[in-house]
C-alpha cells in the first residue's frame, strides 16, 4: 500500500477498491442534498429511470432555498411537487426559510467526517469543511444517486492548499479565498480536490473554512477538503454530530501542487464584475460607487458575517448612506433564530436593513431583492456573473462582510480597517 | 453515437458559465427547454437564440459550462437543435450533465476556428477528428471510452440506466 491522499481514501472506501487518483470509480454515496432548484428535473429523470422508490430515503433532503418564497407560480409547482415526492418516498423536507442545503447538512450535522457527500448545487463543495468529499451534480446524477445509491467518479488529484503565517485581526476568510481563486484561476482546479493544510490552519475557524471550500468551485474544485482537527470537533460536539470516520493524507501521499497562502501579507480584496477570480486589492475599487449591499448565502450569511458586518456598521455609527439599499438573507433558518437572539438583525432593521427570506436570496436572481438597472452591488456571495442576480445591467462586486458593511455606511467601496469609530 | 457531424461554428470565448447559457431567473417561469431555448446565451448576446440555426456548433474556449451545475444549461442547448459543443475544456459539472443528455462534448484546441467557420467532427475506431475544413487544420483526440463514453453511447443516463439498471465499470 503506497500513501493516498484524503480523496483516494473516501473514494477507496465508497467503492470497494484501491483507488488512485485518475481511475474511474462507482462509489456508494453517504449522503444527497437536493434543493428546489434542482429536484423537479431529477424527479422527472428518476421516473424516467423507471425509478419508484428512493433507494435509501433517509440519506437525503430536500431544501426548498432557491425558490425562498416561491416568486412564480411555476416555482410554487416545484415546490409542491417535491413535497409530494418526499412524503411518497419519506424524504425529509427542509422548507422554506430553513436554509441552503449545505448550510442545513452542517448546521444540522447530516454529515460527518469520512463520508462522499453529493449535493444537486455546485456549492455543495461547502460541506468539504467537515473532512468529507463534498462535490456537486446536476440534476440526473442527482436522480441516478436516488434510484442506485451510487455514482460514478473519476478519482480527482489533489491541489495541496498551504496556509502558513499569522493572520492579521482583520483579514476575513473571504478576502483569503478570493485572493486563492484569483491565485487558481477559473479553471485552475478543474477536475481537482482541494486539501487545506499547513501551519496556520487553526488560524480559520469553521466558518472560515466553509467559506473557503465554497469559493473552491469558482477554482473549478471538485471537493475542497479539510482534516478533522480540534476546531471541527469542536464543532461537531457543539452541535451534537458524530465524529464518523476521520481521514487524514497520507505521508508522501502525491499531490498535483501546491499553492501557499502566506496569510500574514493578505489584505482585503474584491471580484471585480464580472469573474470571481477577477480579484483585486481593495483600495484599487475606491470611490467605485455601489447603490446595493448584499449580505447573505452561502458564503456570507453565516453567524460570524453579520457579527463582522454589524461591528464595521456600528464603528462607523450605525447610519446607511443615502441611497443605499442593505439586504441581509440569513443562510439558514438555525442562523436566522442565532441572530434574533442575540440582538443582530433587529439591529440591522433598525439601521435600515431589507431583512429577507432565508436561502439563496438575491444571489441567483431566484427570489429576493433585483438590483436597479445600471447600479453597482456589492455582494457578499460569491458568484458576480453579469446577470447572476436578474439584471444583467448591474455590475456586482464580491467582497468580505465586513466590506460590504463599510460600503454600506459610506456608498462606495471602501476598506473596512478605515472605517473611523464614530 | 453519430459517426459524422457537419456544421457552422458559433464562436465563444472561456469561462462560459452556466448562468450565461442560461440565465437561473429565467428558470422562475419555466424548466421546459423548449421555451427556455429562446434565453440561449442571452446574458452575453440577447440575439444568439434566434440566430442559432439547424447544424450550428458552440465552439468555446477554455472552462465551458463554469458556475452552476443547474443541468438545464446542458438540455437547452440540445433544445436549440445544437448536438455537440466543442471546447478547450469543460467545467465538470457541465461534462457530466451533457452527456448524461446525450449532448456530446468535444475536447480540443478550439483556437483555429472563427466566428462562422465551418466544422466537421468524425467519430471512429482512431478517436475524434475535428476539422477546420476552410483551413485544412485537424486535430484528432482519444474517444470518450469508459463509463462516460457508455452513458454517452446509449445516448444519455436515462436510457443507460434503463437497460443497465445501475453504473457498470466497462
Amino acid at each position: 500500500m503506497t500513501a493516498k491522499t484524503i480523496s483516494e481514501k473516501i473514494l477507496s472506501a465508497q467503492s470497494g477498491t484501491d483507488a488512485r487518483a485518475g481511475d474511474v470509480v462507482v462509489c456508494d454515496v453517504d449522503f444527497i442534498l437536493g434543493t428546489d432548484a434542482s429536484a423537479p428535473m431529477a424527479i422527472d429523470y428518476f421516473e424516467k429511470m423507471g425509478g419508484t422508490r428512493v433507494r435509501d430515503p433517509k440519506k437525503m433532503f430536500f431544501a426548498l432555498d432557491h425558490y425562498s418564497p416561491p416568486v412564480s407560480p411555476a416555482t410554487r409547482r416545484f415546490h409542491e411537487r417535491v413535497k409530494t415526492f418526499a412524503a411518497q418516498n419519506g424524504i425529509l423536507v427542509y422548507d422554506v426559510g430553513e436554509g441552503i442545503s449545505h448550510q442545513i447538512a452542517v448546521d444540522r450535522v447530516h454529515v460527518k467526517p469520512g463520508m462522499l457527500v453529493v449535493g444537486a448545487d455546485s456549492h455543495t463543495v461547502t460541506c468539504g469543511a467537515m473532512n468529507v468529499f463534498a462535490t456537486g451534480i446536476g440534476s440526473s446524477d442527482f436522480a441516478a444517486a436516488m434510484f442506485t445509491g451510487q455514482l460514478w467518479l473519476r478519482v480527482p488529484e489533489t491541489i495541496r492548499v498551504v496556509l502558513d503565517g499569522r493572520r492579521p485581526p482583520a483579514l476575513a476568510a473571504k478576502d483569503v479565498a478570493l485572493a486563492m481563486v484569483a491565485a487558481l484561476g477559473a479553471d485552475g482546479a478543474e477536475y481537482h480536490t482541494l486539501e487545506f493544510a499547513g501551519p496556520s490552519v487553526r488560524e480559520l475557524s469553521f466558518d472560515d473554512r466553509l467559506v473557503l471550500s465554497n469559493l473552491a468551485v469558482e477554482a473549478g474544485a471538485k471537493a475542497a477538503i479539510w482534516e478533522t482537527d480540534d476546531v471541527l470537533l469542536e464543532y461537531l460536539k457543539g452541535r451534537g454530530g458524530e465524529i464518523g470516520d476521520p481521514v487524514v493524507s497520507d505521508d508522501g501521499a502525491r499531490f498535483a501542487r501546491e499553492l501557499i497562502i502566506d496569510l500574514a501579507s493578505m489584505t482585503p480584496r474584491v471580484a471585480r464584475p464580472h469573474q470571481p477570480n477577477d480579484v483585486v486589492r481593495i483600495e484599487e475599487l475606491a470611490e467605485t460607487r455601489v447603490q446595493m449591499v448584499f449580505i447573505g448565502t452561502c458564503t456570507g450569511g453565516r453567524v460570524t458575517d453579520y457579527h463582522d458586518a454589524l461591528e464595521v456598521l456600528e464603528r462607523g455609527g450605525g447610519r446607511l448612506a443615502p441611497g443605499v439599499q442593505l439586504v441581509v438573507t440569513p443562510a439558514s433558518g438555525d442562523v436566522r433564530r442565532a441572530l434574533e437572539a442575540d440582538g443582530t438583525l433587529a439591529k440591522l432593521e433598525r439601521m435600515g436593513a431589507t431583512i429577507t427570506t432565508t436561502g439563496c436570496g438575491a444571489c441567483c436572481g431566484t427570489s429576493g431583492v433585483i438590483p436597479a438597472d445600471g447600479t453597482n452591488v456589492i455582494s457578499a456571495a460569491n458568484r458576480n456573473f453579469k446577470a447572476r442576480m436578474g439584471n444583467a445591467t448591474a455590475s456586482i462586486y464580491l467582497a468580505s462582510p465586513a466590506a460590504c458593511a463599510a460600503a454600506a455606511l459610506t456608498g462606495r467601496i471602501i476598506d473596512p480597517r478605515e472605517v473611523t469609530p464614530k | 453515437m453519430m459517426d459524422r457531424f457537419d456544421g457552422r461554428v458559433r464562436r465563444l470565448g472561456d469561462d462560459i458559465n452556466t448562468d450565461y447559457i442560461i440565465s437561473s431567473a429565467r428558470k422562475k417561469d419555466t424548466l421546459d427547454e423548449q421555451k427556455l431555448k429562446a434565453f440561449l446565451l442571452e446574458s452575453l448576446d440577447p440575439s444568439f437564440a434566434a440566430s442559432v440555426r439547424p447544424r450550428d456548433v458552440l465552439v468555446a474556449g477554455q472552462n465551458f459550462g463554469c458556475g452552476s451545475a443547474m443541468e438545464v444549461a446542458a438540455t437547452v442547448i440540445i433544445a436549440a437543435g445544437i448536438p455537440v459543443v466543442v471546447a478547450k475544456s469543460f467545467a465538470r459539472s457541465f461534462y457530466r450533465n451533457a452527456i448524461n443528455n446525450g449532448l456530446v462534448p468535444v475536447e480540443c484546441d478550439t483556437d483555429h476556428f472563427d466566428e462562422g467557420d465551418p466544422i466537421s467532427i468524425t467519430f471512429d475506431a482512431a478517436g475524434v477528428a475535428v476539422t477546420n475544413p476552410r483551413t485544412t487544420w485537424t486535430q484528432t483526440r482519444p474517444a470518450l471510452g469508459g463509463i462516460a463514453g457508455a452513458i454517452l453511447d446509449a445516448g444519455g443516463l436515462v436510457p443507460y440506466l434503463r437497460r443497465e439498471g445501475r453504473f457498470v465499470l466497462p
